[in-house]
């Protein structure tokens, strides 16, 4: 057996298995920490299919910015587990029989084909995976790159206006309030006493 | 080397893994999350085998776009959790009754 072959089934193993336990272990915290193994497993893999640009996108983005992001979301909630775990094995039946009725015919239909495509092999050496996706990609899809960008910024914003507010119990300054006082606001003159 | 078949098949096991996720944690909002992130990741991979096997970018292309789609989503999807936390108290999907849909 080939040595990358022997890598595949090693990462596909390890793939499967955390995926398994994302979906399958009690404490959210150690599920987000699977689905984090589970990213550098696949990037492993996408190596191995010589995307080298997306595998290090992969581990770089995903797992240091929004697998950090489940982290801190499912740390800082206060989750009472045992409401949320009430019935889990209870869908057990519908679940397995949904998912291996789903597995079984996508696996009986790709193990079909009579003759298994081969790998075209790597690319020729000095060949930059980098260079080549940047050079589509700020050519045929710049304009797809644009609306990306959008994409982003929206998330940005909504992200913001979901969370942000204004506590009530901490004091603030309104700039807008300072610039339109004026003196009879804040200062009253009474008539003296000693008249 | 490595035939198609096999990412394909790794790649249908990983989607029907993320589909029994979502049926079996239908109360906790964040692990639905996580089993939509396995099925992106699933996705993203046929994408790559492809890309690989018919010397074409764009599949890779794709998968960029995917990626920060998926981003966006999972960034927006924490943050009404958030916000749903803030009030509820709860994340459980069954407190989620307000609108009597």
């Amino acid at each position: 057996m080939a040595f990358p072959l022997i890598l595949f089934y090693v990462f596909g193993a390890v793939l499967l298995a955390s995926a398994l336990a994302v979906i399958l272990v009690r404490n959210p915290v150690h599920a987000a920490l699977f689905l984090v193994l589970a990213f550098v497993t696949a990037a492993a893999l996408w190596l191995l299919l010589y995307a080298e640009f997306l595998a290090i996108t992969l581990v770089l983005v995903y797992v240091g910015a929004v697998m950090v992001l489940f982290l801190f979301v499912v740390m800082m909630l206060d989750i009472n587990l045992d409401r949320l775990r009430e019935g889990f094995w209870g869908n057990l039946p519908l679940a397995a029989g949904v998912g291996i009725l789903m597995a079984a015919e996508m696996v009986l239909l790709l193990l079909r084909g009579s003759d298994p495509v081969t790998s075209p092999g790597a690319p020729p050496a000095g060949f930059s995976n980098t260079k080549a996706l940047g050079q589509v990609l700020y050519t045929d899809y710049v304009f797809a790159f644009e609306l990306a960008a959008i994409v982003l910024l929206v998330a940005i914003v909504a992200a913001i206006a979901l969370t942000l507010r204004t506590r009530k119990e901490t004091k603030y300054q309104d700039p807008s309030a300072q610039l339109a006082v004026k003196a009879s606001d804040r200062l009253k003159i009474v008539k003296g006493m000693g008249e | 080397m490595i035939p198609l078949n096999h990412f394909l098949v790794l790649g249908a096991l990983l989607f029907a893994i993320g589909v029994v996720g979502i049926f079996m944690n239908r109360k906790n909002l964040i692990v639905l999350l996580m089993a939509i992130e396995l099925m992106l990741l699933a996705v993203n991979l046929n994408f790559i085998a492809f890309s690989h096997f018919l010397g074409d970018s764009a599949g890779q292309v794709f998968v960029f776009f995917i990626l920060t789609v998926a981003a966006a989503e999972s960034a927006i999807g924490l943050a009404i959790l958030v916000a749903l936390f803030r009030n509820l108290r709860s994340i459980n999907v069954d407190d989620l009754g307000t609108l009597k849909g």
